[in-house]
C-alpha cells in the first residue's frame, strides 16, 4: 500500500472508495449506523466469551473429582496409575513443554527467515506461488505428520541424525548430556521436529502478511539514509510489527501445545521421567489424553485426563502473561528512545 | 581545522561488515525458505506416492467398504465437506465480528481485554478438548450424536485463529488510513467495513483459509460429536461420514485395502485445501481489482 | 463486498441448509452402535451385508470400549461395544445385558534376528517377567532355558506395549496376572496400566511398526496384525503344558472350556484349560439396556446380531476372527428372550 504525501493513502481502492461511495447524509441514520454495528460486534465478541468461558468452566466441572484428590500435588508427581487411580501430570507436562519449546526454538527463526524472503527477497513473480506452498504445510492433515513421522521420518532420525547430535553437541560439557543416549528415534526430540515442521506455516505466513502492512514510508526513508535490506528489516518493519510478529508466534505455539496426532505417533508416550536427555521418549499432555480418553471410565481416570487439559490451559496462561510482559517491555524502551 | 580522512580505515570497514552482516542475513533467510520447502516436498512426496495409487473413480462414486470389498470415499468426502463448509460458514463472521470490536472498539475495555485473553488460551486446546465440550453440552443433552454437532465443534475451533489473525491485520493498518476516511465524513462503522477491513482483508482472507486447512484434518473433535457413519447420509441429526476420521480408522487398521483407501483420502484432503487456498487468493485479488 | 452482506448471505445459506438437510425424520431402519475397535471390521463386513439384506443401516464406530460403556449408559447409541466384559454387578448398576459375538487372540510378537514365526517358545511367566523388566537381554537363561535350538543374542529386550487403553491390553495384561503374581500385584489389569518398561504404540498398528522397526523389539498384537504384517509370532506354553501356535483351532479351543451360562457370558479367555487352547484369547461383547425405552430399535439390534450369528461366519473367518459356537448362541438367544423387555415388562423377544 503506498502512502502518499500527508500520510493519506493514494492506493485506487480504499480513498477512491471512501470518496464515490455513498454516504449517508442525515446525521441521524449514521448514527443508528454505529450504534447497531457497534452493538452487533459486541455481542459477537460477548459470544466468544462466553462460549469460550464455557469450555473452561464445563472443563472444570468434570476434572473436580481429580482436583480435589490430588490438589496441588498433581502437578509435581510422575506416578501414573490408572487401576490403582493414582495420577500425576509431572511426565505430560514436562514432554509438553519441552517439545514445544524446541519446535519455537527451530520455528520462529525459520517462519521469520521465510518471511523475510518472501516480502524482501523473493522475486515478485514467485511471491504468491511460494507463499501458497508455504501454507500448504498448514493444510496437511496431522495425521499424516504422525503417520510419516513415524515411518519415514523417525528411522532417519534414529539412523543419522542422533548419532551425528551424540557426536557434535554431545560432547559439549553440560549441554551435552540433552543429546546423549540410545538413538531409538522416537522420543522429545523427534516430536519437537516435526511439531516445529507443523507451526511454521502458521507463523510464516502471519509474520509474512505484518511485514507487507508495514507502510512503505517508513521503509523507503530508512532505505534513503543508506540502510540495507537487513538494517531496515531489523530497525524498522520489527519493531512496527513486533505486535502481530508475536501475536502470530502465539498462533504457532497454539498449535505446537494442542497438537495430538503428529505428537502421539512418535512421542513414545512413555509415563517415565528419569533422564534429561532429549532423545528419551516422553509422553505429552494431548497425546495422554487422545490415547487414554476413550478407553477411561467414569471416574478418577478421566478426571485426571480432563485435569490433564486444564493444565494446558494454565500453561497457555502463564505463557501468554509473559508474552504481555515482554511486549510491555519492548514498547517501554521503544518510546525511551524517541 | 581538521583533516579529512581518506574513505577508508573504520569508516570503509563499517559499511562493509553491515554489508557483510546484510549478505549473512538474506543467505540465511533463503536457507530457511529452502528449510521449509524441503520437509513440504518431502512430506508431499510421501502424501503423493501413497495415494496416488488408491486414486481411482470408485473414490468419489462408492460408499467407504468393509474390508475386503470394493469401495471408495463418497460419503466420507461428501460429509466433510458439508461439515467444513458449514463450521466456516458458522464461525468466520463470529470470528471477524468479534475480532472487529476487539481492534476498533476493545483496546481499553474490560470486555475487550478478557475475550482477547481467553482467545488466546483456547487457541492452544487440545482438539479432543472442544469436543468433548460439544460432547458434553450439545451431544449428551439432545441424546445422539450428530453431524451438528460436529459442525459446532469445528467451528469452536475455527473461531479463536480467524479472532486473533482479524484483530491483528486490523491492528496493523495505520490510523492515518483511518482518519483520511473520517475526515472525509465518514460514520465510523462505515470507515470499519468500508476502508478498514478491505486493507486487512488479504490477512483476514489468510487467517480464515489456515483456520480450514486446520479443521480439513482433524479427527479428535469428531470422534466424540459426528462420530461417523458407514453408510451415506445427508441427515445434520445423524451422524455422518467424514474423512478424518475415516483415515484414521483405516490407517490404523492391518487391512491393506483399507490402507490405501486412507492415503488416498489424505491426498485429498491436502489437494482439498491447496485447491480452496489457490481459489480464495485468486478470488479476492480480483475482488481487489475491481 | 460488503461485510455485512456477505455475513447475511452466510447466515441465510447456513439456515437454508440446516432446514434442508434436517427436515428428514429418524427413520426406523438405523442403527448406531460404538466402542470396541477390535471388532470394529468384522462389524463393519457384517453392516455391509445385513443393509443388503434388509435394508436396515447399522452403523457400527470404533471409540474404544470405555467409549461404548459411556455411550450406552448415557443412551446416545443403541448398543455398546466392550473388549472387557463388565462384572454382573456393573452391569445391574446400569441396567446392561452383555452377550460375545466373536473370539480372537492377542499374540507375542518379536523381532530377533534368525528367529522366523513359530520358533520363539515362552511361557506366560517368563512373558510377565520380561514386561516387568525382570528379564532384560534376549540371551537371559530362562528364555535359554526354554528355546535351547535357538541362538539368542545378547541384546536387550526392547519391550514394546500398548500406549493407549485398548481390550487388547486388558486381555494380555489379564492373562499376565493369571500366571504371575508379581505381576498382579505390582500391575495388575485393565485397558490401562502403569507398564514398568516398554515404549509405547498407539494402536495395534503402532505396535506393530514399532517392533518391525526396532531391533531385539517384543511387543503384542492382535492375531490380524501379526498375520497381515507377517510378524514373527512366538509360541505360549498353556495352561495343560502344551506349546502352541496362534490359530483358529487353538482359539476355539479356549472357548470351548468356558463355562457362559453361570457367569452372564462374563467370561474371561485367558488362560484356559484344554491341550490346544491358545493361553491369551478373549471375546469382543454387546451391551444393549435390559429395559428398553425405543423397543423397536431394541428388536433391531437383536435381529442383526441374530442374522451374523446365522450368516456371518464365513465373514468373520475371512477377516481372522473366530465366531461362536452354535451351542453358545443359543444359549444368547434364550438370554435374550428371558431378559430384553419393554418399560411394560413385555419381552421382546419372546416369539422367535
Amino acid at each position: 500500500m503506498n502512502i502518499g504525501i500527508g500520510g493519506a493513502p493514494i492506493r485506487e481502492g480504499a480513498a477512491a472508495g471512501a470518496l464515490t461511495m455513498n454516504l449517508p447524509r442525515k446525521k441521524k441514520s449514521s448514527a443508528i449506523g454505529d450504534i447497531v454495528f457497534f452493538n452487533v460486534s459486541r455481542a459477537f465478541a460477548a459470544l466468544v466469551l462466553i462460549m469460550l468461558g464455557g469450555i473452561i468452566v464445563s472443563l472444570l466441572y468434570g476434572a473436580w473429582p481429580s482436583i480435589e484428590r490430588f490438589g496441588i500435588a498433581f502437578l509435581f508427581r510422575s506416578e501414573w496409575n490408572p487401576p490403582a487411580e493414582r495420577f500425576g501430570a509431572l511426565v505430560p507436562i514436562y514432554g509438553t513443554l519441552v517439545s514445544s519449546i524446541i519446535a519455537l526454538l527451530i520455528a520462529v527463526p525459520v517462519s521469520f527467515g521465510i518471511a523475510l524472503f518472501l516480502t524482501e527477497l523473493s522475486p515478485t513473480w514467485l511471491r504468491r506461488p511460494l507463499g501458497i506452498a508455504i501454507e500448504l504445510l498448514a493444510g496437511i492433515p496431522s495425521i499424516v505428520y504422525g503417520m510419516w513421522g513415524l515411518l519415514v521420518f523417525a528411522p532417519l532420525v534414529s539412523e543419522y541424525l542422533q548419532p551425528f547430535l551424540t557426536g557434535t553437541l554431545g560432547q559439549v560439557p553440560g549441554v551435552g548430556a540433552l543429546f546423549r543416549g540410545p538413538p531409538i528415534g522416537i522420543g522429545l526430540l523427534s516430536a519437537g521436529i516435526i511439531l516445529a515442521i507443523m507451526v511454521i506455516p502458521f507463523i510464516a505466513s502471519v509474520m509474512r502478511d505484518v511485514f507487507e502492512v508495514t507502510p512503505r514510508m517508513l521503509k523507503e526513508s530508512a532505505y534513503g539514509l543508506g540502510a540495507t535490506t537487513w538494517e531496515v528489516v531489523r530497525r524498522i518493519v520489527l519493531p512496527y510489527t513486533k505486535v502481530g510478529a508475536i501475536g502470530g508466534i502465539i498462533l504457532g505455539l497454539g498449535r505446537a501445545l494442542g497438537e495430538t496426532m503428529a505428537v502421539t505417533f512418535v512421542i513414545g508416550n512413555n509415563n517415565v521421567l528419569n533422564t534429561i536427555s532429549l532423545f528419551a521418549p516422553g509422553n505429552s499432555i494431548t497425546s495422554a489424553l487422545a490415547n487414554e480418553f476413550a478407553e477411561a471410565g467414569q471416574g478418577m481416570y478421566s478426571a485426571a485426563l480432563v485435569e490433564l487439559g486444564l493444565i494446558l490451559f494454565l500453561i497457555t496462561f502463564v505463557v501468554l502473561a509473559l508474552s504481555k510482559i515482554l511486549l510491555m517491555r519492548l514498547g517501554r524502551h521503544e518510546g525511551a528512545q524517541t | 581545522m581538521k583533516a579529512r580522512k581518506p574513505e577508508t580505515g573504520t569508516r570503509m570497514n563499517l559499511r562493509s561488515k553491515r554489508r557483510l552482516v546484510n549478505r549473512f542475513a538474506l543467505g540465511l533467510s533463503l536457507a530457511a525458505m529452502s528449510f521449509g520447502l524441503f520437509w513440504l516436498c518431502w512430506i508431499l512426496y510421501t502424501v503423493l506416492h501413497l495415494g496416488l495409487s488408491g486414486l481411482s473413480l470408485d473414490l468419489f462414486t462408492k460408499m467407504t467398504p468393509a474390508p475386503g470389498s470394493p469401495g471408495g470415499l463418497a460419503n466420507a468426502i461428501v460429509g466433510s465437506s458439508i461439515m467444513v463448509g458449514l463450521a466456516t460458514l458458522l464461525g468466520t463472521p463470529i470470528g471477524i465480528l468479534a475480532g472487529v470490536y476487539l481492534s476498533e472498539y476493545g483496546q481499553r475495555s474490560l470486555l475487550g481485554f478478557a475475550t482477547r485473553f481467553i482467545n488466546d488460551i483456547l487457541l492452544s486446546a487440545p482438539s479432543i478438548v472442544i469436543g468433548l465440550f460439544i460432547y458434553a453440552a450439545y451431544v449428551a443433552q439432545v441424546g445422539k450424536f450428530s453431524a451438528m454437532a460436529g459442525v459446532f465443534a469445528l467451528a469452536l475451533i475455527v473461531i479463536p485463529v480467524v479472532v486473533r489473525t482479524t484483530e491483528n491485520m486490523l491492528l496493523l493498518i495505520p490510523n492515518s488510513l483511518r482518519e483520511a476516511a473520517f475526515a472525509l465524513g465518514a460514520p465510523k462503522w462505515i470507515v470499519i467495513m468500508r476502508v478498514t477491513i478491505r486493507s486487512a482483508k488479504a490477512g483476514i482472507v489468510t487467517g480464515v483459509l489456515l483456520a480450514v486447512a486446520r479443521i480439513s484434518g482433524e479427527t479428535a473433535p469428531l470422534l466424540f460429536t459426528a462420530l461417523s457413519n458407514q453408510f451415506w447420509s445427508l441427515d445434520l441429526d445423524e451422524p455422518m461420514a467424514n474423512l478424518p476420521v475415516t483415515i484414521f480408522k483405516f490407517a490404523m487398521s492391518p487391512f491393506s485395502d483399507w490402507q490405501e483407501l486412507a492415503w488416498a483420502g489424505v491426498f485429498l484432503i491436502t489437494v482439498g485445501v491447496l485447491a480452496l487456498n489457490i481459489a480464495a487468493r485468486v478470488f479476492f485479488r480480483e475482488q481487489a481489482k475491481s | 463486498m460488503n461485510m455485512l452482506r456477505s455475513t447475511k448471505r452466510s447466515v441465510g445459506l447456513l439456515a437454508l441448509a440446516t432446514l434442508a438437510f434436517g427436515g428428514q425424520a429418524l427413520a426406523a431402519n438405523e442403527l448406531t452402535g460404538a466402542g470396541a475397535s477390535f471388532p470394529a471390521p468384522v462389524y463393519a463386513k457384517w453392516a455391509e451385508a445385513y443393509q443388503k439384506a434388509a435394508s436396515v443401516k447399522m452403523n457400527y464406530q470404533s471409540i474404544g470400549s470405555g467409549g461404548g460403556i459411556k455411550q450406552i449408559i448415557a443412551k446416545t447409541v443403541d448398543f455398546g461395544a466392550s473388549d472387557m466384559p463388565l462384572k454382573p454387578a456393573d452391569l445391574d448398576k446400569d441396567g446392561l445385558f452383555q452377550f460375545p459375538t466373536v473370539i480372537g487372540g492377542v499374540v507375542p510378537v518379536v523381532n530377533v534376528q534368525g528367529i522366523k514365526p513359530g520358533d520363539l517358545r515362552l511361557s506366560g511367566a517368563l512373558l510377565a517377567d520380561i514386561y516387568l523388566g525382570k528379564v532384560a537381554k534376549w540371551n537371559d537363561k530362562a528364555i535359554a532355558d526354554l528355546n535351547p535350538t535357538l541362538a539368542l543374542p545378547n541384546q536387550d529386550i526392547a519391550v514394546v506395549r500398548r500406549a493407549d487403553g485398548s481390550g487388547t491390553t486388558f486381555i494380555f495384561t489379564n492373562y499376565l496376572s493369571k500366571v504371575s503374581a508379581e505381576w498382579k500385584q505390582k500391575v495388575g489389569e485393565g485397558t490401562a496400566v502403569q507398564w514398568p518398561v516398554g515404549l509405547g504404540g498407539k494402536g495395534n498398528e503402532g505396535v506393530a511398526a514399532f517392533v518391525q522397526r526396532i531391533p531385539a523389539a517384543i511387543g503384542y498384537v492382535e492375531y490380524a496384525y501379526a498375520k497381515q504384517n507377517k510378524l514373527s509370532y512366538a509360541l505360549m506354553r498353556n495352561a495343560d503344558g502344551q506349546f502352541v501356535g496362534p490359530n483358529d483351532t487353538s482359539f476355539k479351543a479356549a472357548a470351548a472350556g468356558a463355562e457362559w451360562a453361570k457367569s452372564a457370558f462374563a467370561e474371561i479367555l485367558t488362560n484356559q484349560p484344554g491341550k490346544d487352547s491358545w493361553p491369551i484369547t478373549g471375546a469382543t461383547f454387546i451391551l444393549i439396556h435390559k429395559v428398553q425405552a425405543k423397543p423397536e430399535q431394541g428388536v433391531e439390534v437383536m435381529k442383526f446380531f441374530d442374522w451374523a450369528y446365522a450368516n456371518g461366519d464365513k465373514m468373520a473367518v475371512d477377516l481372522v476372527y473366530v465366531p461362536l459356537p452354535d451351542s453358545l448362541v443359543k444359549l444368547i438367544k434364550s438370554a435374550w428372550a428371558a431378559n430384553i423387555k419393554d418399560a411394560a415388562g413385555k419381552a421382546l423377544w419372546g416369539s422367535r
